[in-house]
């Protein structure tokens, strides 16, 4: 979890967005709807982006999962938390770390990362504030940034 | 830590990146479902699952039994809690501005929890208070409601037709109100006009979406009889003294939190059922309460937007100068007046005649009860209404006499005018130059080379027609001269307060009476506090959102926060410039009039050296050791402006489509956007705005509506089924701007909150319907889906055979 080892409990019905959110108060992953439809709850689960809203929690077992707050590095920001906050790509922010999420499984998923490429791969999380038009600019940034130094 | 930052010239007008967003991007924000307190209990509400139907009893034996089930209330049960239903602010009825009316639309009761009757799907019928979410949802489906079905109201065109179901029985019709108001000789332009075109539209019903649900939080000090209620909400004042009301809870006793918002778009300018009832079981059962919105829910149980079908018609000479204006619409409530319900088609009713020069203008509005889901505000709010008619039936003028697009809106554009002007609607303009922005447009996009694409195509009789849609829009902000809300009926003033405290150690904090929720208010403000005061940005700290710590403040809505709640900024600012410099030619043995304010401090003319900042006197001012005569200690200073006129955004939006023939699919290739908000705070900022609007204004022209079937039960029912467009079907926004100060204040803003969303539907559907000439379309409704395009082309060539 986040890079440390976690032992827990959980109840079988319990979602895993729920498990992040109530019992670790890691409340930065949000849940915006109801019908896997958003995006808002977006992990990496082993490096993949996955709707944490889709997901149980036992189902997490023997996985390492990263969330928004598993993000930035010894107070140093991840390159794609850096390029939202320099493209203004995040308004009221509650799309904004499943946005990150999703961009950086994208962004490991390797392949061309296009306008389009993008466009496409984000097509799982919704944005009502800004259009996309920024995040898209961020993504294609902290690709770049990401590509030349090679860390993910 | 303390580090020296050097101040660059000028922070307004640049774009300085957010100061919200180091919280935003780590996770760290506090939504209301991030906050939870000791001993708290969960509601989950039960809502009815038909339109319109009588509640005869409310069973809640099986519910009680569920583990953690702490009570159970019916709408019966709660009757002695509410001093008042749940407010509407805008009573509006009846005819003439500016003169006020005096009559009232018919004023449903609306409780917070249905008594008698449901009267929309979603309406809650009964509350279940629980230890956990889980329990209180899981317990909610097991309460009986003994309902029994009736006719319901479903298309607003039937809501008055003899024999339609009485929704309300406490009053006599299904109709709200009428509202109109007439100025020149209408009937006369109309009848001795040249030519007359008429046209119909019909603005579907849309669910704004805002990302994060709603949700409230109460929790009770019993001792003091005292609550704090956390609400995602764009207005904690108007909530604090609302529900103070309806509680019958002293104001005093009251305080409203707004924490992070995601989002509000309209939806969250509002007094809702679950927040009256979270406050209402606080005080009965004295424990900390929770309400957290599921989207589903969220598509019932709070409001949508739009839901007008307009008639709209123009008067014109034959060469096509516009002479007059006609407009009716009718209105689709829903089924109760919300906070501002009655307003929304008001607030365009001054804006039918867009950037044009006319001499007869008339409007009507009347609106009815449906038994479906409460309309109300929802970006843009009667002003995307407006600017679709106009930019729509100018573009049908066009065709009609046979001239370019551009030509016709040329021809009848307003002159350009930087003091206010009055216009057909009786209201003055503060400033405007539209030739400006729609030339600046048309430049961006190459307008010539698109219409020579396009006439090739039209020539080889391409599957893929292209098409180029222009809006030309104007809207109103800065909601509003307190006088000129008080003629229309609206409950509260239009003013906004700002203070501002410097702190002994040359800090600075900034109070605001506005809301955000995304907007950037955080950065804005601080840019234009730390300009006004010479300090830099980083002292800045700005503080909104809480009614104990701004307690004056009419919250955001209406693209109105930096034109009233900016302006009230500036001139706290002045104030204290005002008292610095009485401190500092009294520190510095001069009299006020040497001193002279250059680079962000008070210096004696001719001798820069002797010189006090805002930070000295802020601590002279504390210390209070040697000041004026007289003169209070501390520098604080608060400022309530109330703005003389609105503001009036405009601009140019320029859309291409390529509508492929064969399969109906609209594909925009370029979307071109030239807006202009009087001078801008921070450029950046304003560009996320613009984009975020067009997003919103393309998915109405394209893609969103809220469908329900005949018995009133929506289809469209949650987010895999109601189509909020990904980054996968938008394009890229080609922006700038053109900048024609506001005469309405000092700083010369206009707002730009709303202006994409008001702009986008028509743009896009002109567009649409300019690459379906060649086949004979002059019309298409929005949402314009493929199966639209598609069978609109079938008619159309049916029609020609
Ligand atoms: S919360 Fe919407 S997809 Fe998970
Ligand atoms: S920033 Fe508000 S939903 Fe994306």
């Amino acid at each position: 979890m986040n890079g440390a080892r976690l032992e827990a409990e959980v109840e079988p019905r319990q979602l895993l967005v729920y498990f992040l959110r109530d019992n670790l108060n890691l409340t930065g992953t949000t849940v915006g709807c109801d019908t896997t439809s958003c995006g808002a709850c977006t992990i990496l689960v082993d490096g993949k982006s996955v709707k944490s809203c889709t997901m149980l929690a036992v189902q997490a077992d023997g996985t390492e999962v990263t969330t928004i707050e598993g993000m930035a590095k010894d107070g140093e920001l991840h390159p794609l938390q850096r390029a939202f906050h320099d493209n203004h790509a995040l308004q009221c922010g509650y799309c904004t770390p499943g946005m990150i999420m999703a961009a950086a499984g994208l962004i490991q998923r390797g392949g061309d990362m296009s306008e389009d490429d993008i466009r496409l791969g984000l097509e799982g999380n919704l944005c009502r504030c800004t259009g996309y038009h920024n995040i898209v600019k961020a993504i294609q940034q902290a690709a770049g940034e990401m590509k030349s130094s090679a860390t993910v | 830590m303390a580090q020296v930052v050097e101040r660059p010239e000028r922070y307004v007008g640049g774009g300085v990146p957010r100061k919200e967003d180091p919280e935003l991007i780590t996770g760290q924000a506090k939504y209301i479902d991030d906050i939870n307190v000791q001993g708290m209990l969960w509601m989950a509400f039960v809502r009815s699952p038909f339109a319109h139907a009588r509640i005869n009893g409310v069973d809640a034996a099986r519910a009680n039994d569920m583990p953690g089930v702490v009570a159970v209330y019916s709408g019966a049960d709660l009757a002695d809690d509410w001093a008042g239903g749940l407010p509407c602010a805008w009573p509006i009825a009846g005819r003439s501005f500016p003169e006020p009316t005096t009559e009232d639309p018919r004023m449903p009761n609306h409780w917070p929890v249905a008594k008698d009757k449901a009267c929309f799907a979603g309406d809650p019928v009964a509350v279940v208070v629980a230890d956990s979410r889980a329990h209180a949802k899981d317990a909610a489906e097991l309460v009986d409601v003994d309902y029994e079905p009736l006719d319901a109201v479903v298309d607003p065109e039937r809501a008055l037709d003899e024999g339609a179901p009485q929704i309300h029985e406490d009053l006599d019709s299904n109709e709200a109100y009428v509202w109109s108001m007439n100025n020149g000789d209408v009937d006369k332009v109309f009848s001795e006009a040249a030519l007359v075109v008429k046209e119909r539209y019909r603005h579907p019903r849309l669910i704004p979406n805002a990302m994060e649900p709603r949700g409230v939080l109460v929790v009770p000090a019993p001792a003091q009889e005292e609550y704090v209620l956390y609400s995602a909400t764009q207005v904690p004042h108007i909530l604090r003294t609302t529900l103070a009301m309806s509680l019958g809870i002293p104001e005093s006793k009251l305080r409203v939190i707004a924490p992070d918002v995601g989002g509000g778009f309209g939806s969250k300018l509002n007094v809702y059922s679950e927040e009256a009832v979270g406050l209402a079981l606080a005080r009965k059962l004295n424990a900390p309460v929770k309400w957290i919105e599921e989207r589903s829910e969220n598509y019932l149980a709070t409001i949508h937007g739009r839901g007008v079908i307009q008639d709209m018609e123009v008067a014109a000479t034959e060469e096509g100068k516009i002479l007059g204006v006609r407009v009716k619409l009718l209105a689709d409530m829903g089924a109760y007046l919300q906070l501002v319900t009655p307003g929304i088609p008001i607030l365009g009713a001054f804006l039918y005649h867009g950037v044009y020069d006319v001499q007869a203008y008339s409007f009507t509005c009347q609106s009815v009860f449906t038994n479906l889901t409460p309309t109300d505000a929802y970006r843009g709010a009667g002003r995307p209404e407006a600017t679709y008619a106009i930019e729509r039936i100018v573009d049908a003028l066009a065709r009609r006499v046979g001239r370019d697009p551009v030509e016709i809106r040329r021809m009848n554009f307003i002159a350009p005018f930087d003091q206010p002007r009055e216009v057909a609607s009786g209201l003055q303009f503060d400033s405007g130059n539209y030739g400006a922005s729609l030339d600046k447009a048309l430049d961006m996009v190459g307008y010539d080379l698109l219409r020579k694409d396009q006439a090739e195509r039209r020539q080889r009789g391409d599957a893929k027609q292209l098409g180029i849609g222009l809006s030309t829009y104007i809207e109103m902000c800065g909601l509003a001269p307190s006088q000129v809300l008080a003629a229309l009926k609206y409950g509260a003033g239009g003013w906004d307060a700002a203070t501002i405290r410097c702190l002994p150690t040359g800090k600075v904090t900034v109070v605001t009476g506005t809301s955000p929720h995304g907007q950037g208010h955080v950065t804005s403000w601080s840019q234009i506090a730390a300009d006004a005061l010479g300090v830099p940005i980083e002292d800045v700290e700005v503080l909104h959102g809480d009614t104990a710590i701004s307690p004056l403040g009419m919250d955001t809505y209406g693209s109105r926060s930096l034109s009233v709640g900016g302006i009230a900024l500036h001139f706290a600012a002045e104030k204290i410039r005002d008292k610095v410099k009485k401190i500092a030619a009294h520190e510095l043995e001069v009299s006020e009039e040497d001193l002279e304010w250059t680079d962000g401090k008070f210096q004696v003319r001719g001798a820069p050296d002797k010189a006090k900042t805002v930070a000295d006197a802020a601590f002279s001012a504390w210390t209070a050791h040697s000041l004026p005569e007289g003169m209070e200690p501390g520098l604080e200073a608060t400022f309530v402006f109330d703005p003389p006129n609105f503001t009036f955004p405009s601009g140019a939006h320029i859309c291409a489509v390529e509508v492929d023939t064969e399969t109906g699919l609209v594909d925009i290739v370029k979307y071109v956007a030239v807006d202009d908000c009087g001078n801008q705070i921070n450029p950046v900022i304003v560009a996320g705005q613009v984009h975020g609007g067009i997003a919103q204004g393309i998915a109405e022209a394209l893609y969103e509506e809220a469908v329900f079937d005949e018995n009133g039960t929506l289809t469209t029912s949650h987010m895999g089924y109601y189509r909020v467009p990904s980054a996968a079907e938008l394009p890229s926004f080609d922006i700038d701007s053109t900048v024609t100060p506001s005469s309405t204040n000092p700083m010369g803003v206009k707002g730009i909150g709303e202006a994409g969303t008001i702009a986008a539907p028509p743009a896009v559907v002109n567009a649409v319907i300019d690459a379906l000439q060649p086949l004979g379309v002059n019309h298409i409704d929005m949402p314009v889906t493929p199966e639209r395009v598609f069978s609109t082309i079938a008619e159309a060539k049916g029609g020609r055979q």
